[in-house]
């Protein structure tokens, strides 16, 4: 084979690789949408069918309006967006003032804050389930969703602050020091140049923490005993029900709480990727 | 993907202590010594982590040695019972079934999520750039999929009755499938019965759901590997295998170090996908070591001591990795 051919075949043998894994990644995200406009003759059956051609929306429009586990299925969205909301809010205002301590100043403990951190982002959240159910409980809490938010900053604030000290560090000094000469306030500074500046790192934060706290099945399970209080994950298993499974509104519900989690992703992973790589990868 | 990495090293951060030693310096109308910025800004995120992270974990171990039931959550004081919660943990079947579980899963998952997603990093470095965005985004989807939906979309591929993997495998000729598998008809097989095949499913998912990560991190790495060296070895003959272990693994070493270490550590603690699989902790036969923890702690009669006791044993594993991953990432980083 001449080397143009080879070169020729080889293009081709990689794009159809490409296309492989393209499909392997894509296919079951395509399942579950179609399954949720497909009619349940189509979803019920052996066999395989590829294309809804029995296109409905009768599982999206029973989702939203019959609800599950005698809730409507927007008081669960609305709960998923209370706690995931609430998470940002809080967890991003606490991780921009300890990412601003940790990038901009050289103090005692600096060293061991940042490996604390690093360590604390690893704790199974499983583990800390029990403790904090206990403590949450016990201040009041209980079966509200401020004490699911309480646990969320937990959880997330350790990678917010890890990922968000980056881009103060980014901001260049010399402008912080320009205000001060200019007989700026460190407040003043603070709001009126560093915060503007580190902004779109606070978004990709803040992106971060919405999804670990919309996702979260574990906290929202365990701390909640009444139904009013279950966010998505939590209603989405009660389609699972006793009396077999229905397809159809589980694809539905799960991609309902899927999109607002792709769209934020997709804006992010970059940051999410060189988070935790940190270091390692060099770009 | 580029210039995100550089910011995330965190280039310039060592420049600003020199400037801070000037404590007599011109006052800053914040009324605060320069010395105790930090330490104020620091404040709230200490709290959360000390109050709901630290704090919790030492009252776990206080736990895992307590008589904790449901009279102790409503506030009644605990019995100490000594290392009687792990004694009884350890001397129970089902802990040693759901460790195993937990360890072979993890074996299992990582080893696949590494090889999947480095030969997709690999394959996206060699593609042309459209065609490398466009398997990229593809890949994004499966990643950014909700934990729960991840579960619930396998589990409906793998369904008994309507799931797409047994009408496939009934496509397999029979002596091919009677060869590989043993049997021919696959009609109605319930995956999610035995505990060895939800496994199966699960890593499926995991994989699924896992590999884009590895892929996109690897293909970070091979684009920070400078040119020339692969130019250099072309010059020497060296052939694409021999290139591959000599170059790219080497360079991408710390890369794996820290992926492997990542995977293992999430591998450890999967519970979400576990949890709808099995439809919350009811096959015992198929709990691993968070489902095992909860279940204890959580199912009535709430046994929170033995269920504190076996997420102890997990969070130590857990942090014996983790040193690993510390170690790597401090390696790396100025910090």
């Amino acid at each position: 084979m001449n080397p143009a051919r080879r070169k020729r075949l080889g293009r081709i043998l990689l794009n159809t690789a490409g296309v492989v894994v393209f499909l392997y990644a894509i296919f079951p995200v395509y399942w579950m949408v179609s399954t949720g406009f497909k009619a349940n003759d189509q979803i019920f059956t052996t066999e395989f069918i590829p294309f809804p051609t029995s296109f409905t929306l009768e599982h999206f429009s029973r989702v939203l309006t019959e609800g599950v586990a005698n809730n409507s299925i927007w008081l669960y969205l609305r709960n998923s967006a209370i706690v995931a909301l609430g998470t940002v809010l809080i967890g991003s205002l606490f991780a921009l003032l300890s990412a601003t301590a940790i990038a901009r100043f050289r103090f005692r403990g600096r060293g061991s804050f940042l490996i604390t951190l690093l360590v604390v982002q690893m704790l199974p959240s499983e583990a800390m389930l029990i403790p904090l159910s206990v403590m949450i409980r016990r201040v009041g809490l209980g079966d509200q969703l401020l004490g699911i938010i309480v646990a969320q900053v937990a959880v997330t604030l350790p990678f917010g602050i890890w990922m968000l000290r980056t881009f103060v560090a980014a901001v260049p000094k010399t402008l912080e020091e320009a205000a001060w000469i200019d007989g700026a306030s460190r407040m003043t500074t603070f709001w009126k140049v560093l915060f503007p500046l580190v902004a779109p790192g606070l978004v990709a934060t803040s992106i971060f923490s919405f999804i670990t706290a919309w996702n979260d099945l574990v906290f929202a399970l365990y701390l909640m005993s009444s139904s009013e209080g279950y966010t998505m994950p939590v209603a989405l298993q009660y389609f699972f029900g006793q009396k077999g499974v229905d397809w159809g509104a589980i694809m539905a519900g799960s991609t309902l709480m899927t999109i607002p989690v792709v769209i934020f992703f997709l804006l992010v992973q970059r940051r999410m990727v060189s988070g935790l790589v940190a270091g390692a990868v060099k770009g | 993907m580029a210039n995100t990495t550089t910011v995330a090293r965190g280039g310039g951060s060592s420049a600003p202590g020199r400037r801070r030693k000037r404590p007599g310096g011109p006052a800053r109308p914040s009324g605060l010594p320069s010395w105790a910025v930090p330490y104020v800004l620091l404040v709230p995120g200490l709290l959360v982590i000390a109050g709901l992270l630290l704090y919790p974990m030492v009252q776990l171990v206080i736990i895992s040695f307590q008589k904790f039931g449901i009279a102790q959550q409503r506030g009644r004081p605990a019995d100490w019972v000594g290392w009687a919660n792990f004694e009884k943990i350890l001397s129970t079947e089902l802990f040693w079934t759901s460790l195993r579980n937990t360890v072979v899963f993890a074996v299992v998952a990582v080893t696949l999520t590494l090889v999947v997603g480095t030969a997709v990093g690999v394959l996206l470095h060699k593609l042309g750039k459209k065609m490398s965005l466009f398997v990229v985004i593809g890949c994004m989807f499966a990643w950014a999929i909700p934990p729960v939906a991840q579960a619930a979309i396998w589990r409906s591929l793998f369904d008994a009755d309507s799931g797409i993997v047994n009408w496939a495998l009934n496509l397999l000729p029979d002596w091919l499938s009677q060869a590989l598998f043993g049997r021919a008809d696959w009609t109605g097989e319930p995956w999610l019965n035995d505990a060895f095949t939800v496994y199966v499913v699960l890593v499926f998912c995991v994989v699924w759901a896992g590999f884009p990560f590895i892929a996109v991190s690897v293909l970070a790495g091979l684009k920070g590997i400078p040119n020339e060296l692969y130019e250099a070895a072309k010059v020497d003959g060296s052939g694409a295998w021999r290139t591959f272990r000599k170059i790219t693994l080497p360079l991408l070493k710390p890369v794996f170090a820290v992926l492997t270490v990542l995977s293992i550590i999430w591998d450890f603690k999967v519970y979400t996908q576990l949890h709808i699989l099995l439809n919350g902790p009811t096959n015992r036969e198929a709990f691993n070591l968070s489902m095992y923890a909860v279940a204890e702690a959580f199912k009535p009669p709430p046994k929170m001591g033995t269920g504190a006791a076996i997420s102890i044993v997990l969070t130590i594993i857990l942090l014996i990795i983790t040193v690993f991953y510390v170690r790597q990432i401090v390696k790396q980083e100025e910090m």
